[in-house]
């Protein structure tokens, strides 16, 4: 079915498509609200498509422009548009949007892509004034049918109605499709929301629980030959020479080249590829590699945090002469190289033709992959499908976008066909893009009645944005990822110093779930507990004095998380208050010793998060932020032997939470009509802070180097 | 040499190098996706299948070993257990990412098979092997309960 | 700054592996005159296996340990009623007929497996026992498995399970010597009065 459309009129979101050419199956349960695993392209018009499909079976689907790797936008964004066009939730299906940056940007961002837990807040009036828009549509249709003024035409559940007369949008999609699209239609007030607010089904929940969503992994295209790399032992390597006589001889390996990224090995089948990786002998150029071993580079971070670093972030007051002969109270806190360790290990599928690129990918920054591939493959047409993901956590967003790029080297040097990429939990694991190896130094001195009277901080970390396309975003300034949270300090103190020292390695770091609030998050609310307890103060109550009127929400979730609390028990119990990402979260911990080391027992979460599109989805993502903090608070690091050696290679030796060392968590949603924030990250910084505090307070031992349980 | 086994109730058979891990066969040749690849050395679960009606890591089973057994797959998993486990997990909207829940339900499916009421214990247990990276552990556990509690009547 | 450790195992994951190590033949203990004294020095030759890491990570207490470090084991298991795990998660979830030889890894180069494979019955601990006290646990029907002094020999000499001890796959180290020594051993130690060292 051929649609009129324009350009604009896709910009304002708003096309009703009256079928779906060659749309795969919906996974669902009967009945259920659902997505598609892929939305194929039909003819030109229906791939380049915007945000609402209302077809004649009656299902609505919603395009969604975020990627969704288990923080909830496939259900977020389809309940915005649900809302605002009265549907019913059963006839709601989400199915990724194309990559397109003209139709599908990221608004926080300027370019298609998913980060700093922006999904929501950015799409909040979009996906509303779409869902409007299409509601208008079909009224005017039905109005048209029934021969009535729009006034008189409500809508419920799906069912458009006046007087005796009612069609469902399927019966009436046809006729919408030729109406005029709202420029920009009003939407509801929040008074009125029958879908926001309320705990909906999850539209993926189905295929994820019967094996029937596909991730990139699953795709398969014919003569499709499975490529494996040999990456560098050692960050900075670079292949020398290499040996491929005996992988070539592997039955199923097709063929072995070398990339920029290391040596691929393309093959049949996923084993072959595998045995004829392991079969490759290659030397490697190591001159530019690095050679430190964690504990020097330890060392010197730590005198760089002392030092205070090139980059004054914030000053205010004097901090040197308030310090002077003042009693200081000090601490250093050392946060180790993470990786993410998403479940998926990084793959993509490409396909080349003639003058065209197919993709098949997890990509969390289609933008710049897309454009990645279009440079290397010198394909002017990238046709990008934005896969489910199995976990990111940051991991699939990449400034310098580096496994499109493998992956299109890979199919460059392959020629026409398809090949599939995959790391394997090594690739992974010893793969860089850590959160950045960080040390954070701190000296304050307090005046007699326990206030602040300076705090001077110093940061050692690299950056994560210098050096990449982003860099330009930060204006010739510093890099505040390094530092966010620590910068405007919310505990009121008359000095206050922040520099940060920019440190360099050819290691290459990333953003990690929360990106600076990982570590900032854990010094400052360590080092502020130790500062109250130090003056006799309550750790909740001394924390709600030292904020301002300015950390109204603040003191708001940590107040109900203290009231949620049962803190009568005989253990350790801590609590962390911080706001990441617009979202404002305080934690509590319940703590025992379990053979000499922390476990939470219990966590309370008070959270406030503007308003709360799905408050399922919003514990969920407590309760996974809180167990991805505590598998870095127990157990992650990534370190190196002298040498430059990657220490770590699987679980095993890069260990996370298991289910015996998960908390039972109670989680508030503080009721709020701002607009919504995120979700995804928040969650996570608070929670190692917490337990921490909790532990000193129980013992007397403060804990200041993460992992608290190394493996080696 | 071909190797015969049965999947899901269908008699399959594979002529591929026999120390090819089940995974991959399930995957590359049998297109049985579901079954995922997380680590290769048994570390996270999310490869789990049943063989011969007991939890096994296909990731470490080489295709020899499975001539004349019968395997069952999350595509092909069913009986009360599973059903109630699978509702179970879509009450509560048990996945995030999902990728790991293929394994988890494997897993917990057998564990009710076994247990029919079991202790948070039993739970932590069975499940010490599946790595879940979303931590949807709190939900995994009340989940196995409700299940539990389901196939009671 | 204070970091826990796991336990003192966890601590010592860093030492270098075991070297194969060589194990004496019975002749070797002929010029020892009393046949008692003989027979408790052949006991501690074969204390050699009998606390060989490759031995006593499945001789636990509770749960099993791996590598010649005798880590906890990863992921976390437990005996089970039957020394074969836990419901859900046998040892047989993860451990097959024969050792398997992973791909594409590197680092684990390979994954145990025998058929059968589970822990020795908690009354067959040994770890943190003296080699006296083994001896003596080895003897006693009541916590060897009901075994005479012939069975314990058969199990020694012939058993499969404790033959994989010499034969634990690529990544690991064998226990010493071999099993036919191994069983050698055992003949000459009951042949001399199965004396257990002081």
């Amino acid at each position: 079915m051929n649609i009129q459309t324009s350009r604009r009129r896709f910009l304002t979101g708003l096309i009703i498509a009256v079928a779906l050419p060659g749309l795969a199956r919906a996974q669902q349960k009967s009945g259920a609200a659902a997505f598609f695993n892929e939305l194929p392209g039909g003819s030109d018009e229906m791939s380049a498509n915007a945000f609402i499909r209302v077809a004649p079976d009656n299902t609505v689907t919603v395009l969604i422009k975020h990627i969704e790797f288990g923080q909830g936008p496939y259900t977020g964004l389809t309940t915005l548009v649900a809302e605002e066009m009265d549907a019913d939730w059963s006839q709601m299906r989400a199915a990724a949007a194309p990559a397109d940056v003209e139709l599908y940007a990221n608004l926080a961002m300027g370019m298609q892509g998913t980060g700093g837990s922006t999904a929501m807040a950015n799409s909040f009036m979009q996906m509303r004034k779409a869902g409007a828009g299409a509601r208008a549509m079909l009224v005017a249709a039905a109005a048209e049918r029934f021969g009535v003024p729009v006034d008189q035409i409500t809508v419920e559940k799906g069912i458009v109605k006046a007087g005796d007369q009612s069609a469902s949008f399927g019966e009436l999609a046809e006729a919408a499709a030729r109406q005029t699209a709202p420029e920009d239609p009003p939407v509801k007030d929040p008074g009125d929301f029958t879908l926001i607010g309320t705990d909906l089904p999850k539209v993926d929940s189905s295929a994820k629980t019967d094996g029937s969503a596909l991730f990139t992994l699953d795709v398969y295209r014919d003569g499709m030959l499975t490529v494996v790399v040999a990456h560098p032992p050692k960050f900075g390597a670079r292949v020398a020479s290499y040996d491929d006589s005996a992988a070539m001889q592997v039955q199923g390996v097709r063929k072995v080249a070398q990339i920029p990224s290391g040596v691929a090995v393309y093959a049949d089948n996923t084993f072959a590829a595998l045995k004829g990786r392991d079969a490759l002998t290659v030397e490697w150029d190591e001159s530019e590699a690095e050679t430190r071993s964690t504990e020097t580079m330890i060392a010197e971070w730590t005198s760089a945090a002392k030092a205070g670093g090139e980059w004054e972030v914030e000053k205010s007051g004097d901090v040197d002469a308030a310090l002077t002969g003042a009693e200081i109270v000090e601490s250093t806190y050392v946060f180790p190289y993470l990786a993410h360790g998403p479940m998926e290990p990084l793959d993509a599928v490409v396909e080349l033709r003639d003058d065209e690129a197919e993709i098949w990918m997890g990509s969390q920054m289609q933008t710049g992959d897309q454009a990645i591939f279009a440079k290397i493959l010198g394909v002017d047409k990238v046709d990008l499908h934005t896969m489910l993901a199995g976990g990111s956590f940051g991991r699939r967003a990449t400034p310098d976008c580096h496994l499109a790029a493998e992956a299109a080297e890979i199919a460059k040097t392959n020629g026409k066909g398809a090949i599939k990429l995959m790391w394997t939990r090594e690739d992974d694991m010893q793969g860089g893009y850590y959160r950045p190896l960080t040390v954070h130094h701190i000296r304050a001195a307090l005046n007699e009645q326990g206030g602040i009277e300076a705090w001077d901080h110093g940061i050692a970390a690299q950056s994560v944005v210098i050096g990449t396309p982003f860099e330009q975003m930060l204006q010739g300034g510093p890099d505040f990822t390094a530092f966010e949270g620590a910068n405007e300090l919310r505990y009121k103190t008359a000095n206050h110093r922040l520099r940060w020292a920019k440190m360099d390695s050819p290691v290459p770091t990333l953003w990690w779930r929360s990106v600076g609030h990982t570590h900032t998050g854990f010094a400052v609310e360590c080092f502020i507990d130790e500062l109250l307890e130090k003056s006799g103060k309550d750790p909740v109550e001394g924390r709600l004095a030292l904020l301002g009127e300015e950390q109204a929400r603040e003191k708001a979730v940590l107040t109900r998380v203290a009231e949620m609390a049962d803190q009568s028990g005989d253990f350790g119990y801590g609590v962390a208050v911080v706001k990441s990402f617009g979202t404002y979260v305080a934690q509590i911990a319940e703590i025992e010793d379990r053979g000499g080391v922390p476990h939470a027992r219990r966590v309370w979460c008070a959270v406030d998060c503007g308003t709360a599109v799905n408050p399922n989805v919003i514990r969920a993502q407590m309760e996974g932020g809180i167990g991805y903090g505590i598998s870095a608070a127990l157990h992650s690091e990534v370190t190196f032997d002298e040498g430059g050696l990657i220490r770590q290679r699987n679980w095993d030796s890069y260990r996370i939470l298991r289910i015996s060392e998960m908390p039972s968590i109670e989680v508030a949603i503080l009721p709020s009509t701002a607009e919504p924030t995120g979700v995804g990250e928040p969650g996570t910084p608070p929670i190692a802070p917490a337990i921490a505090n909790g532990w000193r307070r129980m013992t007397g031992t403060a804990l200041r180097r993460l992992p608290i349980i190394p493996v080696a | 040499m071909p190797i015969s086994f049965t999947v899901n109730g269908e008699e399959r058979s594979v002529d591929v190098n026999p120390g090819t891990p089940l995974l991959w066969v399930l995957r590359d040749e049998l297109r049985l996706t579901g079954t995922k690849f997380g680590c290769g050395i048994a570390q996270c679960g999310a490869c789990t299948i049943h063989l011969d009606g007991m939890t096994r890591r296909s990731c470490v089973t080489p295709i020899s070993m499975a001539e004349g057994s019968d395997i069952t797959t999350i595509e092909g998993l069913e009986g009360p257990e599973a059903d109630a486990v699978q509702a179970a997990w879509r009450a509560i909207d048990v996945p995030q990412c999902g990728y790991c829940q293929s394994g988890q339900i494997m897993t917990a499916t057998s564990l009710l098979q076994q247990i029919a009421s079991p202790s948070d214990e039993d739970i932590d247990n069975a499940m010490a092997g599946n790595i879940c990276r979303c931590a949807t552990y709190v939900r995994i556990r009340q989940a196995i309960h409700d299940a539990a509690k389901t196939l009671e009547g | 700054m204070t970091r826990f450790s796991l336990s003192v195992a966890m601590t010592l994951a860093l030492a270098a592996p075991l070297a194969a190590q060589d194990l004496r033949m019975p002749a070797d203990f002929e010029n020892i005159e009393n046949e008692t004294e003989r027979s408790a020095a052949l006991f501690e030759e074969m204390g050699k296996v009998l606390t060989h890491p490759r031995c006593l990570n499945c001789h636990p207490k509770d749960s099993p340990t791996q590598g010649d470090d005798m880590h906890p084991h990863e992921p976390p298991v437990i005996r089970g009623d039957a020394d074969f795990g836990a419901a859900g998660m046998n040892c047989t979830t993860c451990h097959g007929p024969e050792n398997f030889e992973t791909t594409g890894v590197g680092g684990i180069e390979s994954i145990p497996g025998h058929e059968p494979w589970s822990l020795a019955p908690v009354e067959m601990a040994w770890v943190d026992l003296s080699l006296g006290e083994i001896c003596a646990q080895l003897k006693d029907p009541e916590r060897n498995g009901g075994r005479s002094l012939e069975e314990l020999h058969e199990h020694m000499a012939e058993d499969g399970l404790v033959g994989w001890g010499w034969e634990p796959g690529a990544g690991r180290t064998p226990a010493p010597g071999s099993q036919d020594l191994f069983g050698e051993l055992t003949r000459a130690w009951i042949d001399t009065g199965a004396a257990c060292p002081s």
